[in-house]
């Protein structure tokens, strides 16, 4: 096979409001500096109770189709990746395809796999296309995931919605290479009817988060026979604002890479919108015969490995729509940690 | 909130369908049978543009029970360049900075709740325009 | 069609009447009517009542009152259109009687709002606007009526204490009613500072939640004498129209289309102008409701009429008098039931016995109801015979 597949169109979408670390650990009795130093963050977006992973989705999925140049009656597959899919059954693919106009005649059903589950989508959309029994599929990356109260998770779990058109024509970035490193890796799992996640401590980093970005990363450069100095950006996990720069120092990047895909500092960990919407934040400014390096992560665990080199095409798009960066720091809104426990309906009510 | 009753309004709710008479033009939102201006009975269907005009708008300060941890909340008309005026509420900016005339676009929200176990009602809001 | 007269009215002290059921409210209301005459037989029965179903769970209005006011195997049925249906079972009746089918018609209206809680209410009301396009959004009706209050504001410059003029003005009215569910004096500054409802309405810009009914008996005008020594009063003028069930369908938002295409409809079947009327019960469910029901009707250019009731026009002995009853504000709002008690205002000032609330020399009277917020109105005009 050798048709060439890539990004058609992409989106973001991030909610307006946004928590300081300093109004979470004052609630808990916290040392804000110490979680600020320790996890590299200083604020997280909050979604509004109106808004949760599909209307997140919906909006990102309209500004790829905007740089896509194409109409969502041409989309012929809907994968929506996600942890926090506003319902147990029912996908949150078929909103998505209804908002857009893909349906009827569109392929669908709901990505799981931790944070890992948009990127997994955007694999398999890239596979349907290449295939050629779809001209033009979607990928989506949404959360509007939970941290328990006062655990530490609760820092830096936000929300956020990076959407892929995926396609063969008027690719904007090409997908050279892709690869996957999973195993079974209990590292933060939640169990059905439970509210929050629970995680294994310090036992999420090295045989977890390490290990399997690493693993992927290792994949992709035998794959392609690349070496970091041949990307101009690098994009990983972003759980927190250290870990992405751990490993991507640990496997020879520079900040200068990192630097712009890395948006949890201030907007938090959109869990499987994590490393797409960072892809976003780079495509908003790369230029044509840009490479990007691109490793995600998903506990349970697996990470997800892209190459991706940008065309001529995409000098057109980048500002046909809203681009990331406004989204994270354009008119935003601080709320305290009792509005912030209303929207995330921690606040026990009779009904 | 019933799944067909929900069901039904989708094309309006999630895509801003509107139907434009085949005669006059004039154009209706949700769709209608038969043009009040002119009485013809077909249409072709158009979506409405995503940036209306605010005409007016007010702060609920009692709604009813589905909203009240909304409450208050702002609700405005729009005017949208097709012609057709749209009631939502206005979402994401302060009481004080909203003004009769201003810019607001639509945004996909979820609008109401069947209570926690129940459908979920999505729909479009007005928001500042980004 | 044969002139149509009514000849005796009835209702009771509206309010929370925790003790009176649905059907005892429009029977007791029905009686005082009938014994306001010299009736026994009864042809035909017109109810104005919004939503049994909602309030009380009872639909089959006409079957339920026929059978409890003891008039087994009357013809009788509900009207509804929304708060204007007590009007609505009015223009019923009127034609009942004009066409020749029936002689002896009651026209009757109730609405038991207190057995509901006060979010059920608010959702019984709200089926009057549009379920899908506007109460699916959040709206309310003091939110619909706020919209058109700050369009109306915006436009013409209308300021919040000219929206409480009508409160206070409504209310020294009520307090000359024995009949009305609120007789307190209001000051502008109190309407100013009451909770906010949607804003820039507040809690005493808007009618209450009542309980109450009101009945008034109609016969051919040539037989009137057999039925009262009073003066009979004639229905010279019947005028109903609709428009758009949504607010922002409508061509503007600071007037009310309905109203005044009722309004010209009545005064043309009358053969009068505006001016001619000399008292009016306008529905007053806001207080911005009244001003711009009055300018609709022709009593004020657009965007005066706020204004107007600031200077004294519509008070008791102002150029238009409106609502000495009290108004929807002071008198109360049991939905189904405005509309013929605003009828019974008329009677009483036409036949001289408002008492402290009598325009002197009243020979013609309107009354205007209206349904949602404003999807529907109906205007009837009256005079003395």
């Amino acid at each position: 096979m050798t048709r060439k597949v890539g990004i058609v169109g992409y989106g973001a979408h991030i909610p307006r409001y946004r928590i300081k670390v300093e109004e979470i650990a004052k609630t808990w009795g916290a040392d804000a500096p110490s979680y600020k130093r320790g996890l590299e963050l200083w604020e997280k977006s909050v979604p509004p109770p109106d808004c949760d992973a599909i209307t997140l989705a919906v909006e990102a999925a309209k500004r790829a189709l905007k740089r896509a140049g194409i109409k969502g009656s041409q989309i012929s597959s809907m994968y929506v990746g996600s942890e926090s899919h506003p319902y147990a059954v029912k996908p949150s693919g078929t909103v998505v395809a209804e908002a857009i106009g893909a349906v009827p005649f569109c392929r669908c059903a709901d990505y799981e796999f931790a944070c890992k589950a948009g990127t997994e989508a955007m694999y398999t959309t890239l596979m349907l296309v290449k295939s050629g029994d779809i001209e033009y599929g979607m990928a989506i990356a949404a959360d509007t995931s939970q941290g328990a109260p006062g655990d530490a998770l609760e820092y830096s779990a936000s929300a956020g919605a990076a959407a892929f058109v995926m396609g063969a024509e008027n690719i904007i970035a090409e997908v050279e290479y892709t690869t996957s490193f999973m195993t079974d890796t209990p590292d933060f799992w939640r169990r059905e009817h439970e509210f929050y996640p629970q995680h294994g401590g310090r036992y999420t980093g090295e045989p977890a988060y390490f290990k399997h970005s690493v693993g992927a990363a290792k994949s992709l450069f035998e794959k392609s026979g690349t070496k970091p100095s041949d990307f101009q950006w690098a994009v990983f996990h972003q759980p927190n604002g250290k870990f992405p720069m751990r490993v991507g120092q640990m496997l020879g990047f520079k900040k200068e890479q990192m630097e712009r895909g890395r948006l949890t500092p201030r907007l938090g960990n959109t869990y499987s919108g994590a490393s797409p919407l960072g892809l976003t934040a780079i495509l908003d400014v790369a230029k044509p015969g840009d490479r990007i390096f691109m490793v995600s992560y998903g506990s349970g665990a697996g990470s997800d490995g892209f190459i991706w080199r940008v065309t001529e095409r995409m000098k057109e798009v980048q500002n046909i729509t809203t681009q990331t960066f406004t989204l994270l720091d354009e008119k935003k809104f601080y709320v305290d940690y009792g509005t912030y426990a209303k929207f995330r309906r921690k606040i026990i009510k009779n009904d | 909130m019933f799944p067909a009753r929900v069901a039904r309004e989708m094309p309006h709710r999630y895509r801003l369908e509107a139907a434009k008479c085949r005669n006059c033009g004039a154009v209706f939102f949700p769709h209608r049978l038969i043009c009040r201006e002119c009485g013809h009975r077909e249409f072709d269907t158009i979506n409405i543009s995503a940036i209306g005009k605010l005409i007016s708008y007010t702060i609920i300060h009692t709604p009813a029970s589905q909203f009240k941890d909304e409450s208050p909340f702002a609700l405005g008309i729009c005017e949208f360049p097709e012609g057709v005026k749209i009631t939502a509420q206005v979402v994401d900016i302060a009481a004080a900075d909203i003004k009769t005339g201003m810019s607001l676009q639509i945004e996909f929200r979820r609008v109401q709740t069947d209570g926690h176990a129940g459908v979920i009602g999505y729909g479009y809001k007005f928001v500042p325009v980004i | 069609m044969r002139d149509v007269a009514i000849v005796g009215v009835g209702m009771q002290k509206w309010g929370e009447l925790w003790e009176k059921s649905f059907r005892d409210l429009f029977v007791e209301a029905a009686l005082n009517a009938i014994s306001d005459t010299k009736v026994s037989k009864i042809d035909h029965m017109y109810i104005g009542c919004m939503t049994g179903g909602l309030f009380v769970g009872q639909e089959h209005v006409g079957s339920i009152m026929a059978d409890y006011l003891g008039q087994r195997n009357l013809a009788a049925t509900r009207v509804e259109s929304a708060c204007a249906s007590g009007g609505m079972a009015l223009r019923c009746g009127f034609v009942e009687v004009a066409s020749g089918m029936s002689d002896i018609v009651l026209v009757g209206g109730v609405e038991k709002m207190t057995d509901v809680s006060g979010d059920g209410a608010t959702y019984a009301l709200a089926t009057a606007a549009d379920q899908e396009y506007e109460v699916f959004h959040g709206a309310t009706f003091p939110g619909l009526y706020a919209l058109m209050a700050r369009a109306y504001m915006d436009r013409y410059g209308a300021t919040r204490d000219q929206l409480s003029a009508v409160a206070v003005k409504n209310h020294d009215n009520g307090l000359n009613n024995p009949n009305a569910q609120y007789q307190m004096k209001l000051t502008v500054q109190q309407v100013n500072e009451s909770v906010m409802v949607a804003d820039p309405l507040r809690i005493l810009d808007c009618s209450p939640i009542t309980d109450g009914a009101a009945a008034l008996i109609l016969c051919p005008l040539s037989r009137a004498k057999e039925f009262s020594d009073k003066p009979p009063i004639k229905i010279i003028g019947c005028g109903m129209a609709t428009d758009s069930i949504a607010l922002h369908d409508r061509k503007s938002l600071t007037s009310l289309d309905a109203v005044r295409i009722a309004g010209e409809r009545a005064l043309k079947m009358a053969g009068k102008t505006i001016n001619d009327i000399n008292v009016t019960e306008v529905h007053d469910c806001f207080t911005i409701a009244e001003i711009i029901v009055s300018e609709a009707l022709g009593m004020f250019p657009a965007g005066k009429g706020a204004l107007a009731c600031v200077n004294g026009e519509t008070r008791v002995e102002g150029k238009f008098p409106i609502n000495t009853s009290g108004g929807l504000k002071s008198k109360g709002h049991p939905v189904g039931a405005t509309g013929v008690a605003q009828a019974i205002e008329i009677v009483h000032q036409l036949h001289g016995e408002a008492g402290k609330r009598q325009v002197k020399n009243a020979k013609v009277g309107m009354t205007q109801n209206m349904g949602g917020s404003g999807g529907s109105s109906v205007v009837h005009i009256m005079e003395v015979a």
